[in-house]
């Protein structure tokens, strides 16, 4: 075995179990962002970014557990201040959503409600997670009532409560609480900047709030159609597609039950009779 | 800094108050053990906060006897060598090569250059060339030896904790680093002797 090599103690290649500093010396500090980036991932903060909306720019918070806001923050300092105090974490400025996430909201706000987003909602209620769910469902361009949500949860006498979750609701657009007006025809409160906000957006979707109003002022709740002789919500799909001819306004389900209708299995209208408030 | 049982006892207390102070504790010698072990500063950076995360998600379902036991610094080495390894099967299954040939310095380094007088631009940029160069060689050892020589020396593990780590008895972790350590005296000899061949030809 030859054993030519250098034994000079001042050379690297004298590196020994006992003192290797060429070894220690390689030792780096880790990238700057990577505390925050460790802290969004598991939750315990979140980062946020602006997106364009009908009702102007909108800022959307999000973390590795899914998005936790989307608000209509006047600029970005309130926003980083009202966050923090809400959910008690830090929030940091990105430049734009992650490209997933923002195609995601993109095609949601689009009216794809298969896309799938994640969501945090930690510390909100089974009661309050049962509404935003419920309100998922429904399509973009139709309404449904504070009491279709309710009885559909199985909660039809908590009307109220499911209006306070709607206006509670962190994640306004993305769970679509804006599709959810009062019984009466009115559009009701809306948590995202106020009733006019809503008007807009649900014209965006291409619903007309006038005539819908103008409508249930006139006591119409329900509409069928003579030749199916089914009974639908009024902005319900199969609803639309009822020829001028054909369609036979109701005031409540009794009526139309009266009438020989039965109920759209795909709108599903309940009565809502008593049930006016929120 | 504060020590790891103490930093334990909190984690035990409130998860989510203190673990800010373990990834401040613990992330740069994890992004070294995963860059000298990978060879790629991105890689590395992505191993590195892979195994925060899952260190995060492991103490959050664990019970308080199961906290209070843990050694933070082999735990955590565990965790980041298991992700390079996988990181590097997958890069060599793609045919990429085992190591980064990017001799550009990622990352700042730790300890100023202890011979002073050597603050001059011409000691500093010895300085990145011999890191660099003992980089590649580290980079070149077989894994087994790559992870023993990169805990032992690199991040400074005691020969109890490198066992921990690697999930061996001591004594064979001890002839790896012994192992690792002549393979690297090797390795810097014959390219010291093919740089003197070259300028001599």
């Amino acid at each position: 075995m030859t054993t030519n090599h250098r034994s000079d103690p001042t050379t690297p290649s004298a590196l020994t179990d006992d003192a290797a500093p060429e070894l220690r010396d390689l030792a780096v500090h880790a990238p700057s962002g990577l505390v925050t980036s460790v802290l969004v991932e598991v939750g315990l903060a979140d980062r946020y970014a602006p997106i364009p909306s009908p009702i102007g720019r909108l800022v959307v918070a999000w973390n590795g557990l899914g998005v936790s806001a989307v608000e209509a923050a006047p600029d970005d300092a309130s926003f980083e201040t009202s966050h923090a105090a809400r959910t008690g974490r830090p929030v940091h400025r990105a430049d734009a959503l992650p490209p997933r996430l923002g195609r995601a909201i993109e095609r949601r706000l689009a009216g794809d409600r298969r896309v799938a987003i994640e969501l945090d909602l930690r510390g909100r209620t089974k009661f309050e997670r049962d509404v935003w769910r419920k309100a998922l469902e429904i399509p973009r361009g139709e309404v449904r009532p504070y009491g279709w949500i309710a009885a559909e949860i199985g909660r039809p006498k908590a009307v109220r409560a499911v209006g306070t979750a709607l206006g509670h609701n962190p994640v306004p657009l993305i769970v679509p609480c804006h599709r959810v007006v009062r019984s009466d025809g009115s559009l009701g409160q809306y948590s995202l900047g106020g009733p006019a906000n809503k008007r807009t957006i649900l014209a965006s979707e291409g619903l007309d709030p006038e005539s819908l109003e103008m409508q249930a002022r006139a006591g119409v709740r329900y509409i069928g159609s003579d030749t199916t002789r089914i009974v639908c919500l009024p902005t319900c799909s199969a609803a639309k597609r009822i020829g001028p001819t054909h369609r036979v306004p109701f005031r409540s389900l009794d009526r139309a039950a009266l009438a020989g209708y039965r109920t759209c299995r795909k709108c599903r209208p309940i009565s809502v009779a008593g049930n006016v408030a929120a | 800094m504060e020590p790891d049982d103490a930093l334990i006892a909190r984690l035990d207390a409130d998860l989510d108050g203190s673990f800010e102070s373990l990834v401040i504790a613990h992330q740069d010698r994890l992004y070294s053990i995963a860059l000298r072990f990978l060879g790629d500063p991105r890689d590395a950076e992505e191993a590195t906060q892979d195994c925060l995360v899952r260190a995060y998600r492991a103490l959050a379902g664990y019970d308080s006897a199961r906290i209070r036991e843990l050694r933070l610094r082999p735990w955590l080495a565990t965790i980041v060598l298991n992700l390079c390894r996988t990181k590097a099967g997958r890069r060599n299954h793609a045919g990429a090569p085992p190591l980064s040939l990017d001799f550009d310095e990622p990352g700042k380094a730790l300890a100023e250059p202890r011979a002073d007088p050597a603050r001059s631009p011409v000691a500093i940029a010895d300085r990145r060339e011999a890191r660099a160069r003992w980089a590649a060689l580290v980079g070149g050892l077989p894994q087994a030896y790559r992870a023993a020589v990169v805990l032992r020396h690199v991040d400074g593990l005691s020969y109890p904790e490198l066992a921990q780590a690697l999930g061996r008895p001591e004594g064979t972790v001890k002839a790896q680093v012994h192992r690792g350590l002549a393979l690297l005296r090797r390795a810097y000899e014959d390219a010291e002797r093919r740089e003197r061949e070259e300028m001599t030809a």
